[in-house]
């Protein structure tokens, strides 16, 4: 049967640079998204959406609504893998996928040519893999394998 | 119509201000898309938040695009093949939680796929420039070697 991907990022360059990466894959897997737009709806055809609300470091709170949102839903879809080019609720994904021992991925943005974004710092600890865009960026636990380019 | 973007999270009241400036100049119509600024521009249109469809609609429109240093923007213009000038914001100048857009820019700088402008002269000057023309073209999807990559993690056992 087909594997299925749970794909998570939110509007913006997030979403973005996900859509660049999935494209590709739902010739190979079934692909479900999550992302805090209704409108990303329109931009992915025929496949299922869910919506989740946005939130940031400085709003942090709201992480407990969405957690348990996305809990409910990775619960009934069980996805083979989650994956996430961030940011906040993306890395809620990562942390449910995790707790049902999925497979987890974490591409940090491709905005982060310094260093690993904060969440992608909190991300690697949890993620079964993480990637990063930049080459320098690379460690033992973080690959380098291209870009969204 | 040069179409300007300061993404949602900040106000970006420098480049508003630049842009207010030179509009004068540029005999087009400029249409700037803000997050929470206190000013009251003169010369140019403001707008906030934008559906995504009032955005593509605006961005598809533009001879011009100018913006912050956010990936977002930037892949659209290589995408959809606009011209763009970057605008990085400063952190020590409270635009942005970190220094990361003066990083992206001179990512960018480096590869010469965008027009850079580092200070306020610079934006100007480019702004001032007529007919710029775009300077790269990107594909619509993430590098075979990304793609491949992630495909053979999720389809081992």
């Amino acid at each position: 049967m087909e594997k299925k991907i749970f794909a998570a990022a939110s509007l913006g360059g997030h979403w973005k640079q996900l859509l660049r990466i999935t494209k590709p894959l739902e010739e190979r897997f079934e692909v479900v998204y999550v992302s805090t737009h209704p409108q990303c709806a329109t931009m992915i055809g025929e496949s299922r959406f869910y919506l989740t609300s946005d939130f940031s470091r400085n709003d942090a709170w709201r992480m407990f609504p969405v957690f348990f949102r996305l809990f409910r839903i990775l619960w009934r879809e069980r996805p083979d893998a989650v994956l996430t080019t961030g940011a906040a609720p993306g890395l809620v994904c990562l942390l449910v996928g995790w707790l049902l021992r999925r497979k987890t991925i974490w591409v940090d943005s491709i905005a982060n040519a310094e260093h690993l974004s904060v969440s992608g710092r909190i991300a690697r600890h949890f993620a079964s893999r993480t990637y990063t865009q930049w080459p320098d960026l690379v460690q033992p636990d973080v690959l380098y394998a291209g870009s969204v380019f | 119509m040069v179409f300007a973007t300061t993404g949602t999270q900040f106000p970006f009241d420098r480049l508003i201000n630049i842009l207010d400036e030179l509009a004068p100049q540029l005999n087009e119509k400029v249409i700037a898309q803000v997050h929470h600024t206190t000013l009251r521009p003169r010369h140019i249109k403001t707008v906030d938040f934008l559906a995504p469809d009032e955005f593509d609609k605006l961005f598809n429109e533009a001879r011009l695009i100018v913006a912050h240093a956010g990936m977002g923007t930037i892949l659209s213009a290589l995408q959809q093949n606009k011209p763009i000038i970057i605008f990085p914001r400063i952190a020590a100048l409270g635009e942005h939680r970190n220094e990361h857009q003066l990083a992206t820019a001179a990512k960018m700088r480096e590869r010469g796929w965008v027009y850079v402008a580092s200070t306020p002269e610079e934006l100007k000057s480019l702004l001032l420039t007529p007919d710029l023309h775009p300077l790269h073209r990107i594909e619509g999807t993430a590098s075979q070697r990304l793609i491949q990559s992630i495909s053979d993690y999720i389809e081992k056992e």
